[in-house]
């Protein structure tokens, strides 16, 4: 493994001005807010939280489809602000979560799958010929699908094109965003076997955001747990799983229905005060939900804590 | 318990393609029932065609379908009018479609009630704020005057629940309702059903594809593949010793914290669920069975393998492990 980790994050923020009404003040929105982390070539950082909690908007900014208000992504130790849309593009692609709005209708799948190679403008055609139908089977589609259009497939079909057009330039990291809530269970085992494998022979890195913890166990080395545009926790998988510290981590694991009867339904203790971004409470961001709230955790920011090597931890309990 | 909703031979059919093939359940009361499957199977136009909301291209045929004791297959538009909404509820996926975003939230609410019984609006809002706290809506007062969108997702189908309990219903029938909602909204959610159910004794038909919701909160599942129930019984019997290879297949795919090694693949079930055109004869799943033999190609039976657990499937996996 280098020295230098592929992805890098410095105190990386983003702010949204939301206008609040025709005589109200201008909000601000604090979607990501002061994040920090590294990560490994070849390692899987599993992002978990609520909708809202910004996770989406940090999956942005690392893709640089996203500008941020401070901080700084490091690709392989270039900040990423530093690169143009070509170079960024051979480096990170993107897998969003709704395989039907991602891909153009109108083109066939091999242009779809192609266009990252035709925009850099650097290859002869019979090379992005060769390279996509390597592509296509390595996904597990046929060439006579290629000549298809998006409608004509079905929703697993689709999220494997989305694979191979990430894939096609041969990126060192991919943001898989929700890459498969929008399929059937039988679907999404295969599409996440295939990215297994792909990360594997390929050596790539992947950011995988996902609201299904059960999930993110299963293909993540390390998760990231968000709470209003903060990171909670943050630790190995098996021992996020095993313990996990933060309060709101732990409501997060008890919430997860696995097939199991007889267990009934959790008492997920978080009460009815969702969580809103464009009004943050004082002190810890979690504390008006929090079972375990201390009086200063009201009003004092909690502090960044280490509990062992690979564990970061943003909470006043010990 | 008795039966509140009796489905025999169900058929759903728009042009060529059949959605539903003889489906058959029961629902009783104070019992929820879940169909589950994925998309495509058939489950959701199953509670559309039980409620005959159907598009217009849509043909229901039924040997029975038997709502507290009376066969509503042959009621008028107005006689389903009188019951739906009443005696037999429903929720939907998407609150914020459900509810329309133009009016308050009080209104939808006091309109179902004073549709169907004869009661002053004050009545009707008095009912509505008991039934919303109940549901555990705080400020319910305030609530009244919001519009939908002033309201957050789990806030919204806890509202379009209280709305679907508003004339005591018998049945309620629930397509996805926790979907569209976050794992910690879900939790609560179904709880706040399993609790009404007990209270009220309601009967529950509540249609999803996450098998994590059926194992938690069902009395009875129907598992649906390509508009057939292919395997039905009671929860703990059909997770303990699911008959058919497709349920097999299904749960297996269900990542479980702890159950798969790192580096393990999923189970998975290769392929995807085939479109049923008329005249198609025998089981609907060989293309995707890795125990498909000729015989698959002939009618499926259906085998009783225990006590209210059903199977269609030439070649069911029996209680040993070993296949019949």
């Amino acid at each position: 493994m280098s020295t230098t980790p592929i992805l890098s994050v410095s105190h990386l923020s983003c702010q949204f001005k939301s206008q609040g009404g025709l005589f109200q003040p201008t909000r601000l929105l604090r979607a990501v807010d002061d994040i920090s982390f590294t990560l490994e070539e070849g390692r899987v950082l599993g992002i978990v939280g609520e909708s809202g909690c910004g996770k989406t908007t940090l999956a942005r900014m690392i893709l640089g489809l996203q500008k941020p208000s401070s901080g700084e992504v490091f690709v392989q130790g270039a900040p990423l602000s530093s690169l143009d849309r070509r170079a960024r593009a051979r480096l990170i692609q993107p897998v969003f979560q709704d395989p039907f709005s991602s891909l153009n209708p109108k083109q066939t799948i091999k242009d779809i799958i192609s266009l990252p190679l035709r925009a850099q403008g650097t290859f002869e055609p019979h090379e992005i010929e060769r390279r996509t139908a390597a592509l296509l089977e390595r996904v597990g589609l046929s060439l006579e699908q290629g000549l298809r259009v998006p409608s004509e497939l079905s929703g697993g079909q689709r999220q494997r094109v989305a694979i191979a057009r990430a894939l096609i330039l041969e990126p060192r990291i991919v943001i898989c965003d929700e890459p498969t809530s929008a399929l059937d269970v039988s679907v999404q085992a295969q599409i996440l076997n295939l990215l297994d494998e792909l990360r594997r022979d390929l050596k790539l890195t992947y950011v995988f955001i996902s609201h299904n913890l059960a999930v993110v166990e299963h293909v993540a080395s390390e998760v990231m747990v968000m709470y209003l545009g903060r990171m909670v926790e943050r630790n190995q998988t098996a021992d996020l799983f095993k313990t996990p510290r933060h309060p709101y981590t732990q409501a997060l694991l008890a919430s997860v229905l696995t097939p199991e009867p007889g267990l009934g339904l959790p008492d997920v203790g978080l009460g009815d005060i969702m969580p809103d971004p464009a009004h943050l409470p004082t002190g810890c961001r979690f504390h008006p939900r929090c079972l375990k709230a201390l009086p200063q955790c009201a009003t004092q920011e909690p502090p960044l804590r280490k509990p062992t090597d690979h564990a970061v931890l943003e909470c006043h309990l010990t | 318990m008795s039966a509140i909703l009796e489905v025999e031979g169900l058929a759903v059919r728009f042009g060529p393609t059949q959605a539903v093939r003889h489906a058959h359940f029961t629902v009783h009361q104070g019992e929820t029932h879940c169909i589950v499957g994925e998309s495509g199977c058939g489950k959701s136009v199953t509670s559309l065609a039980i409620m005959n909301l159907l598009a217009r291209n849509g043909h229901r045929h039924a040997q029975k379908i038997i709502f507290a004791g009376e066969d509503i297959q042959a009621y008028s538009d107005r006689q389903m009018e009188e019951i739906r909404g009443n005696r037999m509820a429903m929720i939907f996926q998407e609150p914020m479609t459900s509810l329309n975003p133009s009016y308050t939230i009080g209104s939808q609410l006091t309109e179902v009630l004073r549709r169907h019984r004869n009661v002053s609006q004050a009545e009707a809002e008095a009912r509505a704020m008991a039934l919303m706290a109940r549901v555990g809506i705080t400020a319910p007062a305030m609530r009244l005057r919001q519009y939908p969108h002033q309201l957050s997702g789990g806030l919204r189908q806890r509202v379009m629940i209280a709305m679907a309990l508003m004339c005591e219903p018998e049945l309620l029938i629930a397509d996805e309702p926790t979907t569209a909602l976050d794992v910690t909204v879900q939790a609560q959610i179904l709880r706040l059903l399993a609790e009404l159910k007990q209270e009220l004794g309601l009967g529950i038909l509540l249609i999803t594809h996450d098998l994590g919701i059926v194992a938690r909160v069902a009395d009875h599942v129907s598992v649906m593949y390509a508009g057939e129930v292919i395997e039905s019984g009671r929860t703990a019997d059909l997770f303990a010793r699911p008959a058919h290879p497709y349920t097999r297949g299904l749960i297996d795919c269900v990542p479980v914290p702890g159950k798969i090694k790192a580096g393990e693949p999923l189970g998975s079930i290769p392929g995807t669920v085939p479109v049923m055109k008329e005249g198609f004869q025998g089981c609907a799943f060989r293309f995707r069975c890795a125990s498909a033999t000729d015989a698959c190609t002939q009618d499926v039976p259906r085998h009783e393998i225990g006590a209210q657990h059903h199977v269609l499937c030439h070649h069911p996996v029996t209680d040993k492990g070993s296949r019949a």
